[in-house]
């Protein structure tokens, strides 16, 4: 590592030779105040100019974001110069932005807002036209709103290198650039899988979740018996909402603060991943069995199971049939539970607290729905909707004791259910499981640790008394396509492939807490390595603490086969708990 | 949409096996597609992204950014009117607005019966006989307005022969 000698504000300092300016001043402990290189150099296109700097043997100020420090290069950032040019660049960029900053989704999440305050932008220095807006409201996912664009592509990067899908791009040129879908189409006219990574990156409201507190609010001025649950995922995260450091688990107080929002039942998402996990085990062993379809993969992530209808649709017989763990559990709601609490299921509104966008759509799906038509799940609330509840409430969600989920019927959940929000995590619960249906025993060492861990693909052998079951997990579309590609060409070596549709799994979902640093003085510097490995280990350390971690276990599931199902995958738990897919036209005209 | 015959899928592909290994082959492509089929059709981009693994929404911006591209059939006859600074002193508005008059559509459209398409151009280099107008290739030199009917009749009779 070569070093080499730089002064910023007149300080002598070594960095390596390589670095941006951006980046060597961050390392001397100098923020200086930007927009598209918060994200890991993610999108450094030098394009907003929010980062301008005097930088000696440069012809006037340079993008630091993009300019490479050079041996004995002296970097002024307070310079009078500087400090006017950078806010220049931020009223340029406000004076072709919709300001409703009180309305907006992001308020006191927007990076925009933030570079004004420290730029000391002042307000409508620049009239004049501004760019015609597209307001994009079709998805029951995410709102696009070209009004608040700012142009830096970290969204473009995003679906394009993260996912290796690329549904979002640049058009136009000039004052008439907008960033979205092909033809300016919706996403709902688009194959957008809906994660929701563009609205975690995206420094404004030009991308984000479509808010349905509204429907929460509405089914309880309707005296409705609301039933909430909660994904794992959430609890691995929803503490950052209040300020807490990333990778508290806060199960305990979600529930109390649950409980204190007026819901009737407030149960885990575990629970139908408990039984998720018997159904798709006896289904991967079913297969196995009957020369069925192999590779099984798994249907849990919603934003997968629309990436795959909409480009491997020739692979959609390889999905497992499950419904993924929230719908299984709001059509349990809707029919064991109704029975027993003598409830009409129509006087139900399931709510479910995910940290997923794609979900939204999911539970809009006619297949997750009863005969009647009636939905499995009547709302999904994001983990920051869910902030914005408690905080709406007032409750001082910090300072709550922590409380127990409601027990009764599908309260119990197993530790195998916790680690459903990792990547591997459903693989590792389903090999728990498996192992014992297979066996007839329980593994020794309960855990599969090489399923675990943050490398694109993940694969295991498995010996189960003789028979040896090759496994992979991926996470990310782009690390997904290569197993895919395997499988259409015949030759996947797996009977089992986990895939989740957001890098690190639903711990990292699109609906989940924004990890910008900027508002996290109190986090590592590195904290965008290192806050999914963060939130992961709240998952998995809840799993160590649980008393029971293999979802066979779960006393309530097996009382619900004995006494409603009969057993995993019958003619009850099909009709329940399992659903179909079809290919989808990527651009349909 | 209209949908692309199969012929036109066919040759579109066999335009993308031309320039497949080449170091920029998009921009290739899509300007030997431009040029034989007169404008880049939806579902060549299509096409195009899923033979070299580029986003659709990646090549609609590049089609989008260079005005080269045209995203909407051109007419049978391209009326190129020069409206450089030599032409406009010499009434080239006048004689693009009386196109626009006549035909019914504004620079950059084409007339519904596809016969006709307007194009406002930027010098083309023919100042000596300013104003300018090429149409498919032709130059109309030191064209006024009253001659503006009698050129759209003969092409009309032209298209309509044909």
């Amino acid at each position: 590592m070569e070093l080499i000698n730089i002064k910023i504000e007149g300080h002598p300092y070594q960095v390596e030779k390589g670095l941006t300016i951006l980046e060597a001043c961050k390392r001397c402990g100098y923020t200086i105040p930007s927009l598209c290189a918060f994200n890991n150099g993610e999108c450094s296109r030098g394009s907003c100019r929010v980062c301008l700097v005097e930088a000696t043997g440069a012809r006037g100020l340079v993008a630091s974001c993009v300019y490479p420090v050079a041996e004995g290069m002296e970097i002024t950032i307070s310079s009078p110069k500087a400090v006017a040019a950078r806010r220049t660049s931020v009223e340029l960029l406000l004076s072709n932005h919709s300001k409703n900053c009180q309305q907006c989704s992001k308020n006191g999440n927007c990076e925009l807002l933030h570079v004004a305050q420290i730029t000391g932008a002042r307000d409508d220095m620049y009239e004049g036209t501004k760019t015609p807006t597209t307001i994009d409201e079709l998805t029951p996912s995410i709102i696009r709103d070209t009004s608040k664009c700012i142009l830096c592509g970290r969204c473009v990067e995003r679906c394009k290198n993260v996912q290796g899908i690329g549904i979002l791009g640049f058009e136009n040129r000039g004052f008439r650039t907008v960033v979205g879908p092909a033809y300016n189409r919706s996403m709902a006219q688009s194959p957008c899988m809906l994660c929701g990574q563009c609205v975690n990156v995206c420094p404004t409201g030009a991308l984000a979740e479509k808010s349905e507190i509204e429907l929460v609010d509405e089914a309880r001025r309707q005296g409705k018996f609301i039933v909430v649950q909660t994904a794992p995922a959430v609890r691995a995260a929803l503490g950052e909402e209040f300020g807490m450091r990333i990778g508290t688990p806060v199960t305990g107080k979600m529930v109390a603060a649950l409980k204190r929002l007026g819901f009737n039942r407030v149960y885990d998402t575990d629970f139908g991943a408990d039984l998720t996990i018997m159904e798709e085990a006896t289904e991967l062993l079913n297969r196995i069995k009957t020369g069925g379809m192999l590779p099984m993969i798994t249907s849990c992530s919603p934003g997968w199971v629309n990436y795959a209808e909409y480009f491997y649709g020739d692979l959609l017989g390889h999905l497992s049939s499950c419904k993924s763990p929230h719908e299984m559990m709001g059509a349990i709601v809707k029919s064991y539970f109704a029975e027993k609490n003598n409830l009409d299921p129509k006087d139900i509104f399931v709510v479910s607290i995910m940290p997923c966008t794609a979900k939204k759509y999911e539970k809009e799906r006619p297949e997750n729905a009863n005969k009647e038509g009636l939905k499995d799940v009547d709302a999904v609330l994001t983990t920051r909707e869910l902030g914005k509840l408690i905080k709406r409430s007032g409750i001082d969600f910090v300072h709550l004791p922590d409380e127990e989920f409601d027990q009764d019927l599908l309260g119990e959940y197993t530790g195998a259910g916790v680690i459903f929000g990792v990547t591997g995590g459903v693989m590792e619960a389903a090999l728990r499981t498996a192992y014992h249906m297979v066996t007839g025993k329980e593994h020794e060492l309960v855990e599969f640790k090489e399923v675990r861990g943050f490398e694109g693909v993940k694969e295991a052998a498995i010996d189960m008394d003789g028979t040896v079951v090759k496994v992979a997990v991926a996470h990310g579309m782009k690390n997904a396509k290569p197993l895919l590609d395997d499988i259409r060409a015949g030759k996947s070596p797996y009977a089992f492939i986990e895939i989740m549709g957001c890098p690190g799994g639903c711990i990292n979902g699109g609906g989940q807490p924004f990890v910008k640093p900027c508002f996290l003085p109190n986090e590592d510097a590195n904290i965008l390595d290192t806050y999914k490995e963060k939130r992961a280990n709240a998952l998995y350390s809840e799993d160590e603490r649980q008393v029971l971690r293999q979802s066979h276990k779960n006393k309530q599931i097996q009382d619900l086969y004995k006494n409603y199902l009969g057993e995993p995958n019958s003619h009850k738990a099909h009709e329940l708990l399992h659903t179909t897919y079809k290919a989808r036209e990527r651009f349909p005209k | 949409m209209a949908k692309l015959s199969s012929t036109a899928v066919r040759r579109v592909e066999e335009i993308i096996l031309e320039y497949k290994n080449e170091t920029t082959p998009l921009m290739m492509i899509l300007s030997q597609v431009q040029k034989e089929f007169g404008y880049i059709p939806f579902e060549v981009q299509e096409i195009v992204s899923e033979h070299l693994g580029i986003p659709v929404a990646e090549i609609y911006g590049v089609v989008t950014f260079y005005s080269f591209f045209s995203l909407k059939p051109k007419g049978k006859f391209v009326i190129g009117v020069c409206l450089g600074t030599a032409c406009y002193v010499k009434g080239a508005q006048q004689v693009c607005d009386k196109f626009s008059e006549i035909l019914g559509i504004k620079p950059g459209e084409t007339t519904e019966d596809g016969l006709f398409t307007i194009d406002a151009l930027r010098c083309i280099g023919a100042c000596g006989i300013a104003p300018a107008v090429s149409i498919n290739g032709k130059v109309y030199p030191k064209m006024s307005v009253n001659q503006v009917q009698k050129i759209v009749d003969e092409y009309r009779q032209l298209g309509g022969a044909q």
